[in-house]
C-alpha cells in the first residue's frame, strides 16, 4: 500500500487507510465517516486527539487559481466538520448589501409591482458590506445603513420597445427623494455618501450592468426608489455573497497492479474525463499511468467492468478539500473566505462571553 | 444560553441559541478530539427553531471548562487557517506576477504559465 505522505509505523496500514481515505467501490463508498473519538486507537497506542502543534504542522493551503470572481484552493489537514463550517458561513452568514425596500411611485409596465421588487432584490450590488451597519426595523434609514437607488424610466418613442437593465439604477448618495411633496423624506442622511472616503472614487452600482429588470412598451413607465440594506443569506438568499461555495475531497486513483497492453488501452478509453495516460515501456510495451487524478469525477466507470475492481481502486483523501468559491461581486472571493473565518471566531467569542 | 442538569459538573448540556450545525458540528468535532471527553454529541431539536444542544460528558473535568477550551481551540484553528491562507495568497500573487513578467519579456514558453494554472 502506498502511503508516502504519512509517517510510517503507527497504525496498521488497513486502519490507516480507513482513517485517511474513503474507498469508492462500484457499489458503494466505504469508510466515509471520520474517526473522531480521541481514544479510538488506544489499543494501538495511537493518540487520536487534536493537538494544536500537530495541526499547525500538518495544515497547508494551496491556491490553485484566483481571479476577480472565483478562487479555487486546497485546504489540507483539516476535518470536514471545519471545512463545512466555513462553507456554511460563506453561503448563509457573510453579509452583503441588497435591495430590501422598493417604493413604487409609478409602474405601468406589464411586470407586477411585487415581481419587479423581487427582481430588484436579487441584483448584486457592488458595495463593501463592512462599511455599513445592520438596520433594524425601528431604526431610521441613515447614511450608515441604507443605500438608495432610483429607477425612473419611460418609453416614449413609438413602435420601439425599451429594455431596462440594472445600469439604469441610479445611486442617490444624498438619500431618498421620496415622498416628493414632503420635507421629511424616507431617509435622513447626516451627510452625502459620496463624501465618505470609501465611495468617492467609485459610485455604488450593480456589479453587472446588463441584468434586465423590465421591458417597456410605448407609453409605459416605471418610477421607483429602491433602498438597499445589509443582511445575511440566512434571512434571504439575495444577501448570500456567493454564487456557490463548495468543496470536494481530493480524488486518488490507485492502480493495484500493472495494467499493460490492451487492458491499458481499454482503461484509457473507459475514462470519460481522461484521467489515465499510456506510458511507453519500450517496443510494443505500454503501461497505464494515472496522469490527472484531480480530474476524476468518481463516475466509477473504470471499476465497473469485469475484474476491474481488482486492478483499479478509487479513493478520496479525507482531510484534503478542494474548496471553490464563486463571488457574486460584492467582495473578492479571497476576502470572503477570511471574512467567514472571522465570523466563526465571533461565534466562539459570543458563546465564551455567555459562559463566563 | 442555558446549562442543563447541574447535579454533576462533569456532564452538562449546553443549549446555544441562534446557532446551528455550523457551530454545533465544529464544537462536537473538537470536543470529541479532547481526551478528557468521554461522550459528546449535538442536536438541533427542531429545524425551525434556531437552537443547538451540545451534550458534554467528561472523565472528571468540569464540562463547562472543557467547552471553553474547545471554543478557544476553535478560535486558534480559525486564526491559523486565516494566517496560512493569507500566506498562500501572497505567495500565489507573487508567483503569478513573476510569471506575467517573464511572459511579457518573452523569456518563457507557454509551459511555465500553463503549469501554474492547471497544477
Amino acid at each position: 500500500m502506498e502511503m508516502d505522505d504519512l509517517p510510517k509505523g503507527e497504525l496498521p496500514p488497513h486502519l490507516e487507510l480507513q482513517r485517511t481515505r474513503v474507498v469508492c467501490a462500484a457499489d458503494a463508498p466505504s469508510y466515509t465517516e471520520s474517526v473522531q473519538y480521541s481514544g479510538a486507537y488506544m489499543a494501538y497506542d495511537v493518540d487520536n486527539s487534536l493537538r494544536m502543534e500537530d495541526f499547525r504542522k500538518n495544515f497547508r493551503v494551496e491556491i490553485k487559481s484566483l481571479n476577480e470572481d472565483d478562487i479555487e484552493f486546497d485546504l489540507i489537514g483539516i476535518d470536514a466538520a471545519l471545512a463545512n463550517a466555513f462553507r456554511r458561513i460563506l453561503i448563509a452568514e457573510v453579509p452583503t448589501v441588497a435591495i430590501e425596500k422598493v417604493y413604487i411611485a409609478n409602474n405601468t409596465s406589464v411586470i407586477q409591482d411585487e415581481v419587479l421588487a423581487h427582481r430588484l432584490g436579487l441584483v448584486p450590488i457592488k458595495a463593501d458590506p463592512r462599511l455599513f451597519d445592520y438596520k433594524t426595523d425601528e431604526e431610521i434609514a441613515n447614511e450608515k445603513n441604507t443605500i438608495v437607488f432610483k429607477l425612473d424610466v419611460e418609453c416614449t418613442h413609438m413602435g420601439e420597445r425599451v429594455k431596462n437593465a440594472s445600469d439604469q439604477l441610479k445611486w442617490l448618495p444624498a438619500g431618498s427623494e421620496m415622498p416628493p411633496d414632503s420635507k421629511t423624506k424616507f431617509t435622513s442622511f447626516g451627510c452625502s455618501q459620496d463624501s465618505l472616503p470609501a465611495f468617492t472614487s467609485e459610485a455604488i452600482a450593480s456589479r453587472y450592468p446588463d441584468i434586465v429588470l423590465a421591458k417597456l412598451r410605448p407609453g409605459q413607465a416605471i418610477e421607483i426608489e429602491a433602498h438597499a440594506v445589509k443582511g445575511i443569506g440566512k434571512t434571504h438568499a439575495k444577501w448570500s455573497p456567493v454564487a456557490t461555495a463548495k468543496y470536494r475531497m481530493l480524488p486518488e486513483v490507485v492502480l493495484l497492479e500493472d495494467i499493460e497492453g490492451d487492458l491499458a488501452d481499454e482503461l484509457v478509453r473507459t475514462c470519460p474525463v481522461n484521467v489515465f495516460d499510456i506510458e511507453d515501456m519500450g517496443p510494443g510495451e505500454r503501461r497505464a499511468t494515472v496522469a490527472r487524478p484531480r480530474d476524476c469525477t468518481l463516475c466509477r466507470e473504470c471499476v465497473r467492468g469485469d475484474g476491474w475492481d481488482k486492478r483499479v481502486q478509487l479513493r478520496r483523501v479525507k482531510e484534503h478539500f478542494i474548496f471553490s468559491i464563486e463571488s457574486t461581486g460584492a467582495l473578492p472571493p479571497e476576502v470572503l473566505f477570511t471574512e467567514s473565518i472571522k465570523i466563526l471566531t465571533e461565534k466562539c467569542q459570543r458563546i465564551l462571553t455567555e459562559l463566563l | 444560553m442555558e446549562i442543563g442538569s447541574e447535579v454533576d459538573p462533569s456532564s452538562a448540556t449546553f443549549s446555544l441559541t441562534d446557532e446551528d450545525h455550523t457551530l454545533g458540528n465544529s464544537l462536537r468535532y473538537i470536543l470529541n478530539k479532547d481526551p478528557r471527553v468521554s461522550f459528546c454529541g449535538y442536536s438541533v431539536p427542531h429545524p425551525s427553531e434556531a437552537r443547538v444542544n451540545i451534550r458534554v460528558q467528561t472523565t472528571g473535568a468540569p464540562a463547562r471548562d472543557v467547552l471553553k477550551d474547545a471554543l478557544h481551540d476553535l478560535m486558534a484553528i480559525g486564526e491559523h487557517v486565516r494566517a496560512t491562507f493569507e500566506r498562500a495568497l501572497e505567495q500565489h500573487k507573487v508567483t503569478r506576477s513573476m510569471n506575467e513578467m517573464s511572459m511579457r519579456s518573452g523569456l518563457t514558453s507557454q509551459h511555465t504559465s500553463g503549469s501554474v494554472r492547471d497544477q
